[in-house]
């Protein structure tokens, strides 16, 4: 039986690439955690998203609360095909934080996720917290990390975990 | 070794050696408009409360707790919120509990909001508690969808041994699951 908080997986960046996959996710715990620290290898602010089972569809929704350290905002964007989690910063030596809570993933309900996202640049950058939908009643069994056309840089690292309830 | 008995729940738990352990685990059953996590044991550094709810009404309001079964008014909260368009904030004091999140209502189907709710130092009695909660939910505009960071107090200094959950009168619908963990200290 597994732990109540359990590594599943960590994936790491040897070299600069569009995606980041963890794949074969077990249906064994409750919710999932996944912690990602990378860069922009590009240094062009990308978007950092995430798409479920290779889902390409317009399945996904979120509402955002955003702070870019003058203002705050909130967006909410339906029908689209990623779950948003903010832009890294445009500087491949700044690193962003992602944290994706997944309650429920291999339940038989649309999949809801809390996300936080973390970027400063010393001048620049925002904080983000989002609320992402993705309208599938089947288990998570892979998450990808993509972008809007750039890279992650080599050593961006994603680490998932397992939480169990009793 | 780890035993407890919650609530009108009660869940055996094998000895662990991990830092964060599930302690029990509420499981709606589409009637219920409160359950008490009670007998919580003071062994852990902080509790985390990780849910997924829904209404079974059509209405949209706050999902609450209350720490031991306090319902008089020694409760603080403020929060910031995002609905999509617009961010709010928002305090209260002299509050009689302390919001943790809020539920889409029934008739949204499989859209549920989630909650983390964090509850630093509950054993310790030299201090007030202090609540933090991540929530939100979203329904792809079928219903509801915000996002809320909330802070809270309660202004007591005992140890927390009782979380009760409620919905102000409306049932939570099946599905809705609250999950209380034990985070230990070094």
């Amino acid at each position: 039986m597994p732990a109540t908080y359990e590594k599943i997986a960590t994936t790491t960046l040897g070299s600069a690439a569009t995606t980041l996959d963890l794949t074969s996710i077990p249906a064994t715990f409750t919710d999932l955690r996944l912690v990602v620290v990378g860069a922009d290898n590009d240094s062009a602010g990308y978007n950092i998203r995430f798409q479920y089972n290779n889902d390409t569809g317009n399945n996904y929704s979120f509402t955002d609360l955003r702070g870019d350290g003058s203002s705050a905002s909130s967006l909410r964007v339906n029908n689209d095909n990623y779950i948003f989690a903010g832009s890294m910063p445009a500087d491949i030596n700044v690193p962003f934080l992602a944290t994706l809570d997944i309650f429920s993933y291999a339940g038989s309900t649309f999949k809801t996720a809390l996300v936080e996202s973390s970027t400063d640049k010393n001048g620049s950058g925002s904080t983000r917290r989002l609320v992402g939908l993705w309208r599938s009643t089947s288990a998570i069994t892979s998450i990808k990390l993509i972008s809007n056309g750039g890279t992650y840089k080599a050593g961006t690292i994603a680490t998932l975990y397992g939480i169990l309830k009793a | 070794m780890l035993n407890t008995i919650l609530g009108t729940l009660s869940s055996g738990v094998a000895a662990s050696t991990s830092s964060y352990e599930s302690i029990a685990t509420f499981n709606a059953t589409g009637s219920e408009t409160t359950f008490t996590f009670s007998s919580i044991p003071s062994t852990y550094q902080h509790l985390q409360l990780r849910a997924l709810f829904q209404r079974t009404t059509s209405t949209q309001l706050d999902v609450g707790i209350r720490l031991n079964s306090d319902t008089g008014s020694n409760y603080s909260q403020h929060s910031l919120s995002g609905d999509g368009s617009a961010v709010a904030a928002a305090g209260a004091a002299n509050n009689s509990y302390v919001a943790i999140g809020v539920g889409p209502g029934g008739g949204t189907g499989n859209y549920f909001g989630a909650s983390i709710v964090d509850i630093h130092d509950y054993a310790v009695t030299t201090k007030n508690k202090t609540i933090r909660s991540f929530n939100g939910a979203d329904t792809n505009n079928a219903g509801i969808s915000a996002i809320r960071l909330l802070s809270g107090a309660w202004y007591n200094t005992s140890a927390v041994n009782a979380i009760t959950i409620y919905t102000f009168g409306d049932a939570m619908n099946t599905g809705t699951t609250f999950a209380l963990y034990g985070i230990k200290g070094a």
